[in-house]
């Protein structure tokens, strides 16, 4: 299972578009945010937590439909299944890896793109803490979400028709703690949930993936 | 004698094929009932005058819209561990209805929040909850169309049916966390202390019943289709074979 997560990191490194590419589409987005909404910077300063958050959600999306399809198309995936080493554990080592060259890098780079967008000194710290604690579910829904079309052929806007909608409770309770951090509010209660969002992700959704994968190999 | 002898897709064709005409019927008659009583027989509201009429439709479709994915929920289940078609069938017939009952809550509800509320919509927890419910909806049906094996569609979309279960609830509750809401609380509850007013409660009683029937009728018809197109590719498929 650690050499599998460590094939997965070592190939998304190598083959270019790992940590790169996630974080330059993060700071593309961070940089049109104020062509959009307007360069005012106590504007930017209030939705800076939800861009970065919402930014980092699309950062995430982008890369999902390659986390199975590749293995799928060269038969790895073939062999995965029949390895000694239960799917459940193939698809938490995958997923972990997607989240080390994608959520990771996201999660502290984040203070730098907050200067950015005039977020300073505390702020940081609860965006980053957010981040931490909310993109490992990011990473396991969004592997749920690959393995339920892996086999299609251009699943990549279905992939996120599924999967955007399975986001929306980390996002809230993610966006909300940051906020409230940030307004000096006791944001304990989002924090917690978050966690608990990441933890539940973690333990049980390798299950449904695992399953989605079986009924899609078989 | 029990129930899963209608999982037979025979024997289902047969006793739905029967019941269908009288359940069509038996729902437009309580229909006509519950929407003509409560559109051009109860009083007008003394604050929100006729508007409030409008709750004939954006009730029971609400009901609808969320208990069709919980029937959804169920045959899913019943397709995953019994492994019956048209379990699995009916879950797919059923999201078309329950996606339409959302768009009509959700239509009838901006029609009526525009006099009463100065506003089409607004971002209360409701109302968030319902649109978030639209989007699983929409994500369900696409993956049944995007996939050409029925097998492994139904195996797919009934895991995506139990995930989203879960997310749909926890959706609920981290938007009430959210924002604080303008919608009103349930007022048709056995238990509440202030209910709707029995001149309003009983036509309301027929127009949910009639959806409910309405439901039934829509995804009873729906199955029955699916089961044929399915019987026809088998069909075809077997042709092709002879002729190879």
């Amino acid at each position: 299972m650690i050499r599998l997560f460590l094939r997965d990191l070592s190939l998304s490194i190598r083959a270019g578009g790992g940590f790169g590419l996630a974080l330059a589409f993060f700071l593309i987005i961070v940089t049109l945010v104020p062509f959009s909404i307007g360069p005012e910077p106590l504007l930017l300063a209030q939705i800076a937590p939800g861009v970065l958050w919402l930014g980092a959600l699309l950062a995430c999306l982008l890369s999902l439909d390659r986390l199975f399809a590749l293995d799928f198309e060269d038969g790895t995936l073939d062999l995965l299944v029949t390895a000694p080493l239960p799917l459940e554990g193939v698809v938490a080592a995958k997923s972990l890896a997607h989240w080390v060259t994608t959520g990771l890098p996201l999660t502290l780079a984040a203070p730098v793109f907050g200067v950015l967008l005039g977020l300073e000194g505390d702020a940081a710290i609860w965006l980053v803490t957010s981040l931490a604690l909310g993109t490992p579910a990011l990473s396991f829904i969004g592997g749920f979400g690959a393995a339920l079309t892996v086999g299609l052929k251009r699943g990549g806007l279905l992939l996120s028709l599924l999967v955007l909608p399975l986001y929306v409770p980390t996002l809230i309770f993610g966006a909300e703690a940051a906020a409230r951090g940030m307004a000096g509010l006791n944001a304990a209660t989002p924090l917690a949930l978050l966690s608990g969002i990441t933890l539940a992700s973690l333990a049980l959704l390798p299950f449904a993936s695992a399953a989605a994968l079986r009924a899609n190999l078989k | 004698m029990s129930l899963w002898e209608y999982a037979n897709p025979r024997r289902f064709m047969a006793v739905s094929g029967r019941v269908l005409p009288w359940l069509g019927w038996l729902t437009g008659l309580t229909l006509a009932i519950g929407l003509i009583w409560g559109f051009f027989f109860t009083p007008d509201d003394y604050r929100q005058g006729s508007t409030v009429k409008i709750i004939y439709l954006h009730v029971p479709a609400a009901m609808i819209a969320i208990n069709a994915w919980g029937m959804m929920l169920v045959a899913s289940l019943v397709w995953l561990i019994r492994r019956h078609h048209v379990s699995a069938l009916a879950a797919r017939a059923a999201a078309p209805v329950g996606l339409t009952m959302t768009a009509i809550a959700l239509a009838t509800g901006a029609i009526w929040g525009q006099p009463m509320w100065g506003t089409w919509w607004v971002w209360d927890p409701r109302l968030t909850s319902f649109l978030i419910l639209c989007l699983f909806y929409l994500g369900y049906i696409a993956l049944w169309n995007a996939i050409e094996d029925t097998d492994t569609a139904a195996d797919l979309t009934s895991i995506l049916c139990l995930v989203g279960s879960v997310f749909a609830a926890l959706s609920r509750y981290a938007v009430n966390f959210w924002n604080q809401g303008l919608h009103q609380g349930a007022s048709l509850s056995m238990d509440a202390k202030e209910n709707v007013s029995n001149v309003f409660y009983i036509p309301l009683l027929f127009a949910i019943a009639g959806f409910i029937l309405l439901f039934l009728t829509l995804v009873l018809l729906r199955t029955r289709t699916e089961i044929r197109s399915r019987r026809l590719v088998a069909l075809k498929l077997r042709e092709r074979m002879a002729h190879a």
